[in-house]
C-alpha cells in the first residue's frame, strides 16, 4: 500500500503541475484586463482558426499601443480547443473561472458555439463569435459578428438564381448543425421561390472527408438534366481541399456548375493552386481584395505584425476586429468590464468596417454588414462580382422557416428576450 | 426557354447574319477596335460585356488574341501608361499587333478581371470567329463552343464550315454542333429535328443527356417520342456505366486501403503485434514527401514533376528505419504481451504526432500534384482521374513486389517460417529477432510508401494517420491476418462495398454500415476471409 500512495501522490502532483502550466503567465490581477482566445490550433479546423488566434493577438497589441482599455493593458489568454468540441466547453470554463478573463473571442463551428453556450450563460461572461452561422439563436451572453443566413446564404442564392439563372441546386455540407440548419432554411426558401423538390439534392459528409469521387460524380450527373445547376457548399475545414481538388480533376468548370461556398475564404485557399477553381464563388461580408483605405491600412499593419507578406486577411478576421472594437468601446462607455454593464452599453454602438461602411451592434446582438459575392482568382484572392448597396442588418430568426418567422430577438428593455414571439407576445423558452 | 443567356447570344449572333464569313475584313467604321480594346482597361463588368459584344460583332480576326487573353485572365492594364497588354509568360504583347512591348520602369500592371457570365460570352464569341481558322484544333474548339452555346443563327455558318471541312474529327464535332442547334430550334421542320436526335445522342458526348432533356421542353408532339426513346437509351447506357464507375471508385478507394493496411497485415501476421503507431508511419511518409518536394523546389526546380518518384525510396528508408528502431527499442521487450504492446504503440503514436506538430506546426502542408497526376480522361463511358489511376497502379505494384519478396527471397522465406511456427523456425536456426526487426521495418516502410500516395488525396497534417488506422485494422481483420491475398481481396471488397452504399446511404451512414457488416461477418468467420491454417497458428 505504501507504493500505491506514493504513486498516486506522484500522479496527482503531475496532474496539478500540468493544469497550472496550462494556465497562463502570472501577472498582477489589477494591472491588466484579460481577454480569452478560444480557437482550434490543431485538428481539422486548424486550417481556418489558427489565423484568428493570430488576429486577436494583433488587435490586442494594437490596442495596447494606443494605451490599452481604461488605462489598463490587455493580456491575451490563448487556449487550443483542438477541434474537440467538449474540450472547448472545458477550456471556456477554465478561461472564465481560472484565468478570470473579461471577454472571450472564439469558436468557428456552430457545434463549438453550442457546446460552450451553457458555460457562458452559467458564468455570465461574454463570447464574441466571428463566423458566419445558421441563425436560429440569440443568446444574451453572445455577440454574433459573423453573418446570419440573411447576410450570406440568402443573398448568395438570390445571386445564383437571378444573375446565373440557376434552376437546379445541390446543397452539400459537413454533417453538423450549421450546414443542416442552413440547408433547412435554403430548402424552404427555394421551395417558396417555386423550385421543384426534385431539383434540390442535399448531402452531408463527415469532418475531414477526403474521398469525394462519388459525390462530385453525382453532382455532374445531377447537373446533366438540362437545367443550369449550382452547388451551395457549407463544407467546413480541411475537407474543402480534397473537394476542390476532385472538382478540378473531374473537370467541373465554374462556367458550367458554379460552386458557391460559405466557409471558404482567402485563408483556406492560401497555399492551394487555385487555377482549376477560377470562377467558383464565395459569399462573405469582406474580401481582402476590397479596395478601401481602411482595408489597405489593416492589411499593411497585419502583415507587418505577422512578419510575412504571404499571410492573407479574411472575413472572420474582420469580424473579430469589429467585435473587439465594439467591446472596447462598450467597456469604455460603461466604465467597467463587468459583463452586465457591457451588455447594456454595447447595443447601438458603431464602429467602421473595412469595406467603407459601419458596423452597428443591434438589439438582437447581431451587426449590420454588407454582402459581397466574389469569384476565386488564380492567386487565391476573390474578385467581387456583386455587392449589396446598403448594409444588411443581421436577422437571428429566419423569416423563411415557419417555426421561427414570428420570433424576434431583442436584448434591450422592455423585451429583454432572445426568442420573443411577436404573435403571442411572450418570451419563448430559452434556446 | 427564355433566359438572359439566350437573349445575349441572339444579340451576339445577329451580326453574323450580316457577315457569315468571318474571313472578310469587317467594316471597322462600326467599332474602333483599338479604342474598344483600350477601353477594356477601366471598364466595369457591365461595360466589358458591351465591349465584348461589340468586338465580336466586328467579326475581325484581329480581336481574337485580345478576347482569348481576356477570357483566360491574361489581359492586363498598365496603370501608369494606360495601355492594355496581353501577358505571355514574362513578356507583354500589344493586343492587336502581337508585338512585344517594352514596359516602363514604373509600369503598374493590374489584371483585367471577368466573371463567369463574361467567360461564357467570350467563349461563344470566339467560337463564332475561329470556326474557319486555319488551325484544326482551333476549329475543333470552335465547334465544341457552338455545341455548348447553340444558336439557330449560326446554322448557315456551320453549314459552310462543314462543306469545307477536311479533318474527320473536326467534321464530326461540327455535325454534332449543327444537330444540337437544329434540335433546339423551334423554327426547324419536325423531320429535320427528328433526324438530328440520333446525331445528338451519339455525337454530343457527355452533354447529350442534358441537351435532349432541355430539348424536351417545348418540343412539338411528334418529336417527343423520338427524344424520349433517345433519352431512355442513353439513360440505360448511363446506368451500366454508372455501376462500372462505382466499381472504379471502389477500386481506387480499395487501393488506398490496401496500401495503408498491407504493412499492418505483415507485422500483425508475423509478430502478432498490434501496432497502433502504424497510422503515424503513413503520416511520416507523407511528411517526408513534403520535405523532399521542398528541397527539390528550392534546389532542383526542374525535377518537380518527379518529386513523388524521388520521395518513394526516401519515405521507405525513413519510415523503415523508424520501424526498425521502434521494434528494437520498444516492441522487443514486450513480446507475448499484446495489451502492453497495444498501449505502448498507442503512446508512441501520440508522441510521434506531437513531435511532428512541434516541428512542422499543426496546420496542413501542401504537396503539389505532378502534372501527370492532374486532370482526368474519358475511357468509354468512364471518367478516370489520373491521380487515382496512378495510385491504383502503384498499389498493385507494391502488392506484387511484396508478394515477390515474401515468396522468392530468403528473408521472405524466413518471415513465412516465423509466421507459421516461431519456435520451430528458431530451432531450425533462423534468427527470429533479426526477422522480427526486418519485418517491422518492412511493414513500416510500406506504410511510408502509402503516405507518399496519400499526399495526392488527403491533407498532410499530424492527424493524417488517425484517419487510416481504423480502416487498416478493418481490412486486416476482414481479410485475414498474415495473408497478403486476404488483404488485397479484403481492401478491394471493402472499397467497392463502401462506394456502392454511398449513393444510397450517404458518406456518413455508409461508413457505419460497413463497420456493422464487418462485425457481423466476424461473428461467422472470426479469422477473416483468408485465414492461415496450421497447428501453431491456432495458438
Amino acid at each position: 500500500m505504501k507504493n500505491f500512495s506514493a504513486k498516486s501522490a506522484l500522479l496527482a502532483a503531475a496532474l496539478a503541475g500540468s493544469v497550472s502550466l496550462a494556465a497562463v503567465p502570472v501577472m498582477a490581477q489589477d494591472d491588466t484586463i484579460k481577454v480569452g482566445i478560444l480557437h482550434s490550433l490543431s485538428g481539422t479546423m486548424a486550417i481556418s482558426e489558427t489565423t484568428l488566434k493570430d488576429t486577436m493577438l494583433f488587435l490586442i497589441e494594437q490596442q495596447n499601443a494606443k494605451g490599452g482599455v481604461m488605462g489598463k493593458m490587455l493580456e491575451p489568454v490563448v487556449v487550443d480547443i483542438a477541434s474537440d468540441w467538449p474540450l472547448a466547453a472545458e477550456l471556456a470554463r477554465q478561461l472564465i473561472e481560472v484565468d478570470e478573463v473579461d471577454a472571450v473571442f472564439g469558436c468557428w463551428t456552430s457545434v463549438c458555439r453550442k457546446s460552450v453556450l451553457p458555460v457562458f450563460e452559467e458564468l455570465n461572461s461574454l463570447l464574441f463569435y466571428p463566423v458566419q452561422y445558421e441563425g436560429e439563436e440569440s443568446q444574451r451572453n453572445v455577440f454574433y459578428t459573423g453573418a446570419s443566413p440573411n447576410q450570406q446564404a440568402i443573398p448568395a442564392v438570390d445571386y445564383l438564381m437571378n444573375e446565373e439563372g440557376v434552376e437546379r441546386w445541390v446543397l452539400a455540407g459537413t454533417d453538423y448543425v450549421y450546414p443542416q440548419t442552413t440547408n433547412k432554411i435554403l430548402e424552404q426558401y427555394l421551395l417558396d421561390k417555386g423550385v421543384a423538390a426534385e431539383d434540390i439534392m442535399i448531402n452531408y459528409t463527415p469532418f475531414g472527408h477526403s474521398d469525394w469521387q462519388t459525390i462530385v460524380s453525382d453532382i455532374k450527373a445531377f447537373g446533366s438534366a438540362g437545367k443550369k445547376t449550382a452547388v451551395v457548399s457549407t463544407i467546413n475545414g480541411d475537407a474543402n481541399v480534397p473537394f476542390y481538388r476532385e472538382l478540378g480533376n473531374q473537370g467541373v468548370m465554374a462556367e458550367d456548375i458554379p460552386v458557391v461556398a460559405f466557409s471558404v475564404g482567402e485563408e483556406e485557399l492560401s497555399g492551394f493552386d487555385t487555377t482549376p477553381l477560377v470562377g467558383h464563388l464565395a459569399a462573405w461580408n469582406y474580401f481582402m481584395s476590397v479596395d478601401t483605405p481602411e482595408n489597405e491600412e489593416f492589411i499593411a499593419a497585419w502583415q507587418d505584425f505577422i512578419g510575412s507578406e504571404d499571410r492573407v486577411t479574411n472575413d472572420p478576421m474582420e469580424a473579430h476586429m469589429i467585435g473587439f472594437n465594439l467591446w472596447v468601446a462598450a467597456v469604455e462607455k460603461a466604465g467597467t468590464t463587468d459583463a452586465d454593464a457591457v451588455i447594456d452599453a454595447i447595443v447601438g454602438l458603431e464602429t467602421p468596417n473595412l469595406t467603407g461602411g459601419v458596423a452597428k451592434m443591434l438589439p438582437n446582438h447581431h451587426i449590420t454588414k454588407p454582402v459581397l459575392i466574389g469569384e476565386i482568382q488564380d492567386d487565391g484572392q476573390f474578385f467581387v462580382v456583386w455587392e449589396t448597396e446598403d448594409l444588411v442588418p443581421g436577422d437571428a430568426w429566419s423569416d423563411y422557416l415557419p417555426e421561427s418567422k414570428m420570433l424576434e430577438a431583442d436584448w434591450t428593455a422592455p423585451i429583454n428576450c432572445g426568442n420573443y414571439n411577436t404573435e403571442t407576445e411572450t418570451c419563448g423558452s430559452a434556446m | 426557354m427564355l433566359n438572359l443567356r439566350a437573349l445575349r447570344l441572339v444579340l451576339l449572333a445577329l451580326p453574323f447574319l450580316l457577315l457569315p464569313n468571318s474571313a472578310i475584313r469587317a467594316q471597322e467604321a462600326a467599332t474602333d477596335i483599338p479604342a474598344a480594346i483600350q477601353a477594356m482597361g477601366e471598364a466595369s463588368l457591365k461595360e466589358l460585356q458591351q465591349i465584348v459584344a461589340d468586338l465580336a460583332a466586328t467579326g475581325s480576326d484581329s480581336v481574337v488574341p485580345a478576347l482569348t487573353a481576356l477570357g483566360a485572365g491574361n489581359l492586363y492594364l498598365d496603370e501608369t501608361s494606360g495601355t492594355v497588354l496581353i501577358e505571355r509568360g514574362s513578356t507583354y504583347l500589344d493586343p492587336i499587333s502581337g508585338e512585344p512591348v517594352e514596359l516602363g520602369a514604373d509600369a503598374d500592371l493590374s489584371k483585367i478581371r471577368v466573371n463567369n457570365g463574361l467567360r461564357r460570352d467570350i467563349a461563344a464569341a470566339l467560337a463564332g470567329m475561329t470556326l474557319m481558322s486555319d488551325n484544326p484544333s482551333r476549329r475543333l474548339t470552335a465547334a465544341q463552343g457552338f455545341l455548348a452555346n447553340p444558336d439557330p443563327a449560326n446554322i448557315p455558318l456551320l453549314d459552310e464550315a462543314i462543306a469545307a471541312e477536311t479533318d474527320a474529327n473536326v467534321l464530326k464535332a461540327m455535325q454534332a454542333a449543327r444537330a444540337v442547334t437544329i434540335l433546339g430550334d423551334g423554327e426547324q421542320s419536325v423531320e429535320d429535328r427528328q433526324a438530328a436526335v440520333p446525331l445528338v445522342a451519339s455525337g454530343a458526348g457527355r452533354n447529350a443527356l442534358t441537351i435532349l432533356n432541355s430539348a424536351l421542353n417545348g418540343a412539338p408532339e411528334e418529336l417527343v417520342p423520338t427524344i424520349h426513346s433517345a433519352i431512355a437509351g442513353l439513360e440505360q447506357e448511363r446506368a451500366i456505366w454508372g455501376a462500372l464507375q462505382n466499381v472504379w471508385f471502389g477500386l481506387s478507394l480499395g487501393s488506398v486501403l490496401l496500401l495503408a493496411a498491407i504493412g499492418l497485415a505483415i507485422t500483425f501476421g508475423v509478430m502478432g503485434v498490434i501496432n497502433m503507431a502504424h497510422g503515424e508511419m503513413v503520416m511520416l511518409g507523407a511528411y517526408t514527401t513534403f520535405i523532399v518536394q521542398l528541397v527539390i523546389r528550392q534546389n532542383f526546380p526542374g525535377l518537380l514533376d518527379y518529386s513523388l518518384l524521388i520521395a518513394l525510396p526516401c519515405a521507405f528508408l525513413v519510415t523503415g528505419a523508424i520501424g526498425v528502431g521502434i521494434e528494437r527499442g520498444i516492441i522487443r521487450w514486450l513480446y507475448g504481451r499484446p495489451l502492453e504492446t497495444l498501449l505502448a504503440t498507442w503512446g508512441l503514436s501520440l508522441i510521434l504526432q506531437q513531435t511532428v506538430r512541434s516541428i512542422f506546426g499543426p496546420t496542413n502542408q501542401m504537396v503539389i500534384a505532378p502534372t501527370w497526376m492532374a486532370g482526368s480522361t474519358e475511357f468509354f463511358g468512364l471518367s478516370i482521374t489520373y491521380g487515382r489511376f496512378w495510385i491504383v497502379i502503384f498499389a498493385l505494384i507494391v502488392f506484387f513486389m511484396l508478394l515477390l519478396i515474401l515468396n522468392r527471397t530468403p528473408l521472405g522465406l524466413q518471415m513465412r517460417a516465423v509466421t507459421q511456427n516461431r519456435r520451430m523456425a528458431s530451432a531450425m536456426g533462423i534468427r527470429t529477432p533479426f526477422v522480427d526487426a526486418m519485418t517491422f521495418g518492412l511493414g513500416s516502410g510500406i506504410a511510408g510508401l502509402a503516405g507518399v500516395a496519400l499526399t495526392q488525396i488527403d491533407n498532410i497534417s499530424p492527424n493524417l494517420g488517425q484517419n487510416y488506422i481504423i480502416d487498416s485494422f478493418m481490412v486486416v481483420v476482414f481479410g485475414g491476418v498474415g495473408n497478403l491475398w486476404g488483404t488485397l481481396v479484403g481492401a478491394l471488397t471493402l472499397g467497392v462495398a463502401n462506394k456502392f452504399l454511398e449513393p444510397y446511404a450517404g458518406a456518413v451512414l455508409g461508413k457505419i454500415l460497413i463497420l456493422v457488416l464487418i462485425i457481423l461477418f466476424i461473428q461467422r468467420r472470426p479469422r477473416g476471409l483468408f485465414a492461415l491454417k496450421g497447428r501453431a497458428v491456432e495458438q
